[in-house]
């Protein structure tokens, strides 16, 4: 899918990168939890997230993200879009929910970064 | 043998706003060497982390980076209060993290974890009180 597909399934409005459309995404990851994202995301993947301060686009750049999809209708900080913008990194915002968005582009054939985790589960202490 | 490349970024605790400068500029500087992506991606990644570890927990702190013919060995040093039980903080999982660093997407018990993974050395050690010093080691 392009990103410009993607946008008008999701009815989402271009923050950063209205030239970079084309860009084809094949991949996702969906996350709250920054270090999750730079443990699983893939390079090209998009990454979809609730968070919208800088860092998000800081790990982006790190794991090249080809885009930052932001959910539940936020729109990030001017600062967030300035860096956005400085490391070229194109932003997008829908008022679909996490999982509604996930969904929708699941069912479009777009696939996650991983399936599941390699190796045994972590137990997450109180 | 040719000369290795050496560069030191301090990284000031308490400073979230900041959190992930050095690790772009690394990937940058990386990149110009002609590290492959696969090998600056898992540099980058250790240097976030740690970056957010001082941040959250130390007063400052350094990260140093050394490129050789061979590996890309990166130091992490803090000034901070250092790590009381090593083997716990390793878990994954396990966090002090407050509330503010955990708005941020950190927190959850990843960080030593993530920078391990992507280290094909990797050595701690922590004086309570004093600080804490990572030597991370990763083939080129």
């Amino acid at each position: 899918m392009t990103l410009r597909e993607i946008a008008e399934l999701l009815d989402a409005k271009i923050l950063v990168g209205g030239d970079h459309l084309g860009i084809e995404v094949k991949t996702a990851f969906s996350a709250d939890l920054m270090s999750d994202v730079l443990a699983f995301a893939k390079p090209g993947s998009i990454m979809i997230t609730g968070l919208t301060n800088p860092q998000i686009v800081r790990i982006a750049s790190i794991v090249d993200n080809s885009a930052i999809l932001v959910v539940r209708g936020k729109i990030p900080p001017r600062e967030t879009l300035a860096l956005a913008e400085e490391l070229d990194i194109p932003v997008l915002s829908t008022k679909y929910i996490l999982f509604e968005t996930s969904g929708r582009l699941y069912a479009s054939g777009i696939v996650g970064c991983v399936r599941k985790i390699e190796g045994p589960e972590s137990i997450v202490p109180l | 043998m040719t000369q290795g490349h050496n560069y030191v970024f301090p990284v000031e605790g308490e400073r979230f706003d900041e959190a992930g400068k050095v690790s772009v500029q690394v990937k940058q500087i990386l990149k110009k060497i002609g590290i492959p992506d696969a090998v600056l991606r898992r540099a980058a990644i250790a240097i976030y982390e740690s970056e957010v570890n001082i941040i959250s927990y130390a007063i400052h702190g350094t990260a140093s980076l050394q490129v050789t013919d061979d590996h890309i060995l990166i130091d992490i040093q803090d000034v901070g209060p250092g790590i009381t039980d090593i083997e716990q903080a390793m878990e994954q999982g396990y966090s002090t993290a407050n509330d503010h660093i955990r708005a941020m997407g950190f927190g959850a018990g990843m960080g030593l974890f993530n920078i391990k993974n992507c280290s094909d050395i990797f050595e701690m050690s922590s004086e309570e009180g004093k600080g804490t010093h990572l030597k991370i080691t990763i083939n080129r």
